[in-house]
């Protein structure tokens, strides 16, 4: 068994229109761009995937990355709970003028919603968003005297993720708090595509400290020395790149 | 009229955290509250995106942008941090485990509703994590101007702006007050010496209840 592939544009290749793809990363912190720009690449020369609809904490920064796919316009839906950011004009145009559409989800409960559809829990109660505008339509129980509100597992077709290191049984370990939302998308994806920094031998990863076991996970590519969304940005960069 | 700035609202605020207490600070003006523990304390600070424990901004060129805080600026760990997926992150919050949160507000109300998040229906909203760490931590408290820049109460009968939680709120640091939610009522704590309480319940938007003694609020020049 080895879930290595051997090219980004192998790994974003089964993404279809219409589909829920899970990305992810907190900001730029453990964001796939590598994997973002692979399928932008693809949709730059076939014009597919599109309609895409993307869960992830924001809605992208600058001009790369998340922010750069929805600029090319792949995106017609996002779920997240924080669509700002230093640089947030790519989302912010497109929702003013309503050419995509925002569910927009507190981040905890996102986290769980996640967690909930890799888990099998079609649905929980909360009591995050209670009272709120956000509570809107949705069922409320009372637990020992306290009001809750009931919301829903949330699943993807793929997810696109951000590891360190990645066995080729897809054992993966992550870096600092680049982890953030990445281990809770591996589980809640029918297909989970994983870019590591490096790809190991079953074994060189001590079991006592894999995060995410394998079983969460598809396929892997190694991306070597990956980009930081932060960096590219204070580069002023644009993905893809203008040719003069 | 005398009033404390952000920096020192942040000091009085940071001198209820106890020793070894578990806090999460919102983004903007909370996060100065880290600045001023007090000597001989060590509180353990949680950011949302998964660390407990993390420390200082590193000098500029020093960042590793795998290592920020909720509001997306590069931070430092300091010895005994851990790292977390946001699924145990929001398990610390909703379940019970942070001492204390403080966060900023829009309004605060007499019953302890809080509107932190949205002005009103204009523009992109944006949640993040506002609407969990009002559940959950052992106290929830406030840290804010005690009046608008143009001049309207912050603390209020019911609030009219989104509602982030409703009676979530338990201590209001202000600009001129520490006060108290018991009740459903603004019970006064400590008021600068330089206003009146009559001049201070004219710039509060619902009743002061005055419960024992009202002490001085004494902040150093930070």
């Amino acid at each position: 068994m080895d879930k290595t592939i051997a090219t980004l544009r192998e790994a974003v290749s089964g993404i279809d229109d219409g589909m829920t793809v899970m990305i992810g990363g907190f900001g730029g912190s453990g964001a796939p761009i590598e994997l973002i720009h692979a399928l932008i690449d693809r949709f730059v020369q076939t014009r597919h995937p599109t309609n895409l609809t993307v869960v992830n904490n924001n809605a992208g920064n600058g001009h790369v990355g998340l922010a750069a796919l929805i600029e090319q316009g792949m995106v017609s839906k996002l779920i997240c709970s924080f669509p700002r950011s230093a640089d947030p004009r790519v989302f912010t145009d497109l929702y003013l003028a309503g050419k995509i559409e925002l569910e927009l989800v507190p981040q905890g409960t996102l986290a769980e919603r996640i967690r909930a559809g890799g888990a099998g829990i079609p649905a929980f109660y909360t009591p995050t968003g209670y009272g709120t505008d956000l509570a809107k339509g949705k069922p409320v129980e009372e637990f020992e005297g306290r009001p809750y509100i009931r919301e829903r597992w949330l699943k993807a077709d793929f997810a696109l993720v951000k590891a360190h290191l990645g066995d080729t049984f897809g054992n993966l370990t992550f870096n600092k708090a680049a982890r953030n939302f990445n281990p809770l998308m591996c589980m809640a994806a029918q297909t989970t595509i994983v870019q590591v920094s490096s790809i190991v031998r079953p074994g060189d990863i001590d079991p006592e400290t894999v995060v995410t076991p394998g079983i969460f996970v598809q396929g892997l590519v190694e991306v070597a020395e990956p980009a930081q969304e932060e960096t590219l940005n204070r580069a002023n960069a644009v993905y893809p790149e203008v040719v003069q | 009229m005398n009033k404390l700035n952000p920096t020192q609202i942040a000091w009085r605020a940071a001198q209820d955290i106890a020793d070894g207490a578990y806090v999460n600070l919102g983004i903007g003006l909370p996060e100065l509250v880290a600045r001023f523990q007090p000597p001989g304390r060590q509180a353990i600070f949680h950011t949302e995106n998964g660390i407990l424990g993390f420390g200082e901004a590193p000098a500029a060129g020093q960042e590793d942008w795998d290592l920020i805080n909720a509001g997306k600026k590069a931070v430092t760990l300091n010895p005994g941090t851990a790292f977390f997926h946001h699924a145990d992150s929001f398990a610390m919050v909703r379940g019970g485990h942070l001492d204390v949160a403080i966060l900023g507000a829009y309004e605060v109300a007499e019953n302890g509703d809080l509107a932190n998040w949205s002005t009103g229906p204009n523009g992109v909203p944006a949640v993040g994590g506002a609407m969990d760490l009002v559940h959950g931590a052992k106290r929830v408290a406030v840290i804010t101007d005690h009046i608008t820049k143009d001049g309207k109460a912050k603390l209020v009968k019911r609030c009219t702006l989104p509602l982030t939680g409703v009676q979530c709120v338990t201590r209001i640091y202000t600009s001129l007050a520490l006060i108290d939610i018991v009740d459903a009522h603004f019970v006064l704590r400590e008021k600068l010496s330089s206003i009146s309480l009559d001049e201070l319940q004219a710039l509060t938007g619902a009743e002061l209840h005055v419960v024992g003694a009202v002490a001085d609020l004494i902040v150093p020049d930070v």
